[in-house]
């Protein structure tokens, strides 16, 4: 009996996470409470679909030739994919077999031996960093730094090409001093090879009232385009390529 | 070798008439971008000005004017002019720009209702010779049509048939005239003719004989009117200009003889740029001066007009005329058939701004030079001006030099033609098939009488055992329809100058078409995977559905349901495959319905899949509004599921998308959209529509059409101004799905 995934949802046409047109996996669960989070009906481990690697496979398969006519593929996010690690190892194999490659789009929260086995067949790693500043961090996640600076390290160690994700909130995530410093710090990792700066929306808003959740940034607005250019011009400082909605 | 020739590689197409055989031997495949092109001249510019504020005008009046006296042929009207001192390429349909002519062979009510519709009022002499001396196409076909065929007909399970207005969709080898001159072209026909001298003639010799005196005489009209306008066009044309002027004088004789539906192009700006290339190695012409040529030329083929009923509108929104221009495309041999010039008429749409005419038509390839793909994408995501067809699946069919007639049908340019059949609404024929015959809004006995379904749930085995039988019915009397259509145009309105473009020998193909095909499979769909519940009136009529549970719809690319769809566009061919055609017609099929989705939903009851009463199906063969949802990609994977060869008339797919759903930024947004084109073809997609905007920008512009008089939304096979489609058509396509992602 092979082992289970819960999946949220599947969108077969995606532009934003990683390159090309990928077949996007949104799994169920996540350790982490961002604040900003736009997809809060993922976090419960005990909903979403379950499917069979083989399953979940079958449907990316019918779309390989747009991923590979655009130089797309399949991205894993959530949710924090790494918490099915394993689920996403079986899958991840499967693909690599038929020649589609594998981004995973994670918090770097969940570390582990099958984890490690996972990053072998990813082609590419998209890193959250929702803040570099500990204290910052866990008032915006509820977990701890630490891992994902670790996997950051192990990503260096085995050289995959890493994209770094940063969420730029009004009021909460720009705290400019210490982007400079996650700025200084990135510029020690060849492995990653673009910086994504992402602007604060309130799309997901409304799955939070739904959810019977408080969302905390209600009052928040979207940043400015010039704290985008700002924000923008310290990561390009140190050389790296970063793309954002400027 | 004639003089004009010179430069030129021969082949075939010096001692035949070969259009193919000059253009393979002669042109000059581009695989390079498009940093070489340029803007538009001065003139170019201080012309576009003069027309828009017409064009502005018209939208204001409706049409600007209108003939009332004498019905149009080739010759009716003198030289007729804008500006002349900026005009590069001349010529009008009448007397003046946007005027509109009237073509009373294909029906006169038609043509009086038109001009009413618009305040004007046809001449009474004319009328009555139309009415009393000259029999139209319209008379013809009504009184031979049976009561059957008219019941079908009101009822509107077979609609928008050519049956009053011209049948279009026809394309001349207007290239010839260009490259052979109009003399030869006549000698030919005359030893064509003499060649049918035969011992017996029977009817089709006759026919045949008559048919062909008919293109002389229009071949020795197009010569006059050219020569009106101080061109004389007997022998082949020796230059540029001449080259893109004649293609146009020849075009235009067709369209003022002509008022058919669709009134396309073909394939002339690869042949074109075989002009253009051997003048700009001799120094003869520069860039611009080939871009204003270009421009001027597309102009033109903006100001095409036909005078139309506003029903006729209600069908077909927003004055639609398919000046379809193919584009592209790869040669049998291996190389590209783009040429710089594919580039220029492209750049059109920056030079003059967006427009929905002429109809630009990509003919793609995975095998395409990659900056063209990447201008072709570029140029969809900022002016939604465009559509794609599979040259990968058409060129294995009809070679390659075949052209888009209207919207999806491919003809071998000068080979082949079409007897234009409308579509059959599949949806009202379920509900036939569920009503025993009976027409689920009056009650009517339409198909012959049978045992209708009468239990509280419909069972998928017995429905589809009906709408077989249904389908054997209506494929019948839908073929016998056409053939007593075209019989008669043929008869009293032959298009005597666009035939004269024509090899004597042609294929002919009676394309039918269907009207909610989505619709269906869902109905089916949900019938097989959900619980279906009959709502039944006093009468005993099913007139509305109850779904229980939950089914697969179509656009999810998923094969339960997508398989239904293939079946039915399969089973409903074959079905047209066995019935007799007038001509000896190769029936093929169209899934494609323009605008008239919106029509055909109004005159179809409730469905079994839960659309209710009235309302749109989905254009063409797209997924039902809001039913897709697995994202963009699922949703034309299930379209590119339907199977080319059981529908060689077209399948036409509308994909709308926000622009920051292709990507982040305007790299990754053309190279996600080559991306996609490639994986839709390569995965035997057909055609697909692109639109890329915002919601909010055609909210803007129902509140503000003055803001926008270029905006072009591409529908089903066609381009619009959308701020020209009524208000009941402006919200249909609001309504369709944006992918949003």
């Amino acid at each position: 009996m092979s082992i289970l995934g819960r999946i949220h949802s599947l969108e077969s046409f995606g532009t934003v996470d990683g390159p090309g047109i990928r077949f996007v996996v949104f799994m169920q669960g996540c350790p982490l409470r961002c604040q900003f989070c736009h997809n809060p009906d993922t976090w419960d481990v005990l909903k979403g679909t379950e499917y069979t690697p083989t399953q979940l496979f079958e449907e990316i398969v019918k779309y390989k030739s747009y991923m590979e006519f655009s130089g797309g593929g399949v991205t894993f996010t959530g949710g924090e994919p790494l918490l099915q690690a394993e689920f996403i190892l079986e899958v991840s194999k499967l693909c690599k077999m038929r020649g589609i490659t594998v981004t995973i789009d994670t918090s770097g929260f969940v570390w582990n031996d099958t984890v490690k086995e996972v990053l072998e067949y990813t082609d590419i790693v998209l890193l959250d960093i929702k803040n570099y500043d500990p204290l910052i961090y866990e008032t915006v996640t509820g977990v701890s730094l630490t891992p994902t600076l670790k996997l950051l390290d192990y990503l260096r160690e085995k050289d995959i090409n890493t994209w770094v994700r940063y969420v730029l909130v009004p009021q909460l995530t720009d705290n400019l001093d210490s982007v400079k410093k996650l700025s200084a710090h990135l510029n020690n990792y060849p492995n990653v090879s673009k910086i994504e700066l992402l602007g604060f929306h309130k799309m997901g808003e409304y799955k939070w009232k739904e959810l019977g959740l408080e969302y905390k940034l209600a009052d928040t607005l979207e940043p400015s385009r010039d704290l985008m250019q700002e924000v923008k011009n310290i990561f390009e400082s140190n050389g790296k390529k970063v793309s954002a909605n400027v | 070798m004639k003089q004009e020739w010179y430069d030129f590689n021969h082949g075939s197409w010096t001692t035949d008439i070969n259009v193919r055989s000059f253009i393979q031997h002669n042109y000059t495949p581009y695989e390079g971008d498009s940093t070489f092109l340029v803007g538009p001249t001065k003139r170019t510019t201080q012309l576009w000005d003069e027309v828009s504020l017409l064009m502005v005008e018209e939208t204001k009046k409706g049409i600007i004017d209108a003939e009332t006296l004498k019905p149009s042929t080739i010759t009716a009207f003198g030289p007729g002019y804008l500006d002349k001192e900026k005009e590069v390429i001349v010529g009008f349909q009448t007397d003046k720009p946007l005027k509109r002519g009237i073509m009373p062979n294909g029906g006169v009510r038609v043509v009086k209702n038109a001009l009413e519709a618009y305040g004007y009022t046809l001449d009474k002499t004319t009328e009555e010779i139309y009415t009393n001396n000259r029999k139209t196409h319209n008379d013809g076909v009504f009184d031979a049509y049976t009561d059957a065929m008219k019941k079908a007909r009101h009822t509107g399970i077979i609609t928008g048939l050519p049956d009053a207005y011209g049948r279009g969709r026809i394309i001349g080898d207007y290239r010839r005239v260009a490259l052979y001159g109009v003399d030869y072209l006549i000698e030919e026909k005359k030893h064509e003719k003499k060649l049918l001298e035969i011992p017996i003639l029977e009817s089709p010799d006759i026919r045949l004989r008559e048919e062909i005196s008919e293109q002389i005489k229009a071949l020795k009209q197009l010569k006059d009117m050219a020569a009106s306008y101080g061109y004389d066009i007997a022998g082949p044309a020796k230059n540029s200009l001449e080259a893109t002027q004649w293609t146009y004088f020849a075009y235009l004789a067709a369209i003022k003889e002509q008022d058919g539906a669709a009134m396309s192009l073909g394939r002339v700006t690869t042949f074109l740029d075989i002009y253009y290339e051997r003048d700009l190695k001799n120094g003869l012409i520069t860039e611009e001066e080939v871009q204003e040529l270009m421009d001027q030329f597309v102009m033109k083929l903006r100001m095409v007009r036909f005078l139309r009923t506003p029903s006729y509108n209600d069908l077909f929104s927003g004055d639609p005329t398919w000046v379809t221009e193919s584009i592209g495309g790869m040669g049998l041999d291996g190389r590209t058939l783009v040429t710089k010039s594919s580039f220029r008429i492209l750049h059109t749409l920056y030079n003059l701004g967006p427009a929905p005419e002429p109809n630009l038509t990509i003919l793609w390839s995975t095998f395409l030079p990659e900056p063209f793909k990447k201008f072709c994408t570029k140029v969809s995501i900022d002016t939604s001006s465009i559509q794609y067809e599979s040259d990968d699946i058409m060129r294995e069919v009809w070679g390659d030099d075949y052209g888009i007639a209207c919207c999806v049908s491919a003809m071998r340019i000068g080979k082949q033609m079409q007897f234009f059949g409308a579509r059959a609404n599949l949806g009202k024929a379920l509900l036939y098939a569920i009503n025993g015959g009976k027409d689920e809004k009056s009650g009517e006995q339409v198909a012959p009488m049978f045992a209708p379904v009468t239990g509280d749930y419909l069972e998928y085995e017995e429905v589809i055992a009906k709408f077989d039988q249904t389908l054997d019915w209506l494929s019948e009397l839908y073929i016998n329809t056409l053939n007593v259509i075209h019989y008669m145009h043929d008869k009293y309105n032959y298009e005597k100058l666009q035939m004269a473009l024509h090899d004597i020998n042609i294929l002919r193909t009676e394309a039918c078409g269907i009207a909610g095909l989505s619709v269906v499979a869902d109905s089916l769909s949900a019938i097989k995977y959900a619980k279906v519940k009959v709502i039944r009136n006093d009468a005993g009529l099913a007139v509305d559905y109850e779904i229980e549970g939950e089914y697969p719809a179509f656009g999810n690319n998923d094969d339960r349901v997508d398989q239904i769809a293939i079946d039915l566009v399969e089973r409903f061919m074959n079905k047209l495959r066995k019935v007799k055609t007038y001509r000896g017609a190769k029936q093929t099929l169209s899934v494609l319905t323009i605008t008239s989705n919106v029509v055909y939903g109004k005159k179809t009851g409730s469905t079994p899949d839960g659309r209710k009463a009235g309302e749109p199906f989905a254009p063409g063969a797209n997924p039902m509004h809001g039913r897709d949802k697995n994202g963009a990609v699922a949703s034309m994977a299930s379209v590119a599921k339907l199977p080319y060869k059981h529908a060689e008339d077209g399948i036409s797919y509308t994909f709308s998308i926000v622009p920051k759903a292709l990507g982040k930024d305007e790299e990754e947004r053309v190279n996600n959209l080559a991306g996609m084109l490639d994986g839709y073809f390569h995965d035997k997609g057909h055609h697909i529509n692109v639109n890329v905007f915002d919601r909010e920008t055609l909210l803007d512009a129902m509140e503000h059409p003055e803001k926008y008089p270029q905006l072009t939304i591409r529908v089903s096979g066609y381009a619009v101004n959308f701020v020209k489609l009524n208000r009941e058509q402006q919200l249909d396509v609001l309504h369709r799905t944006f992918h949003e992602r």
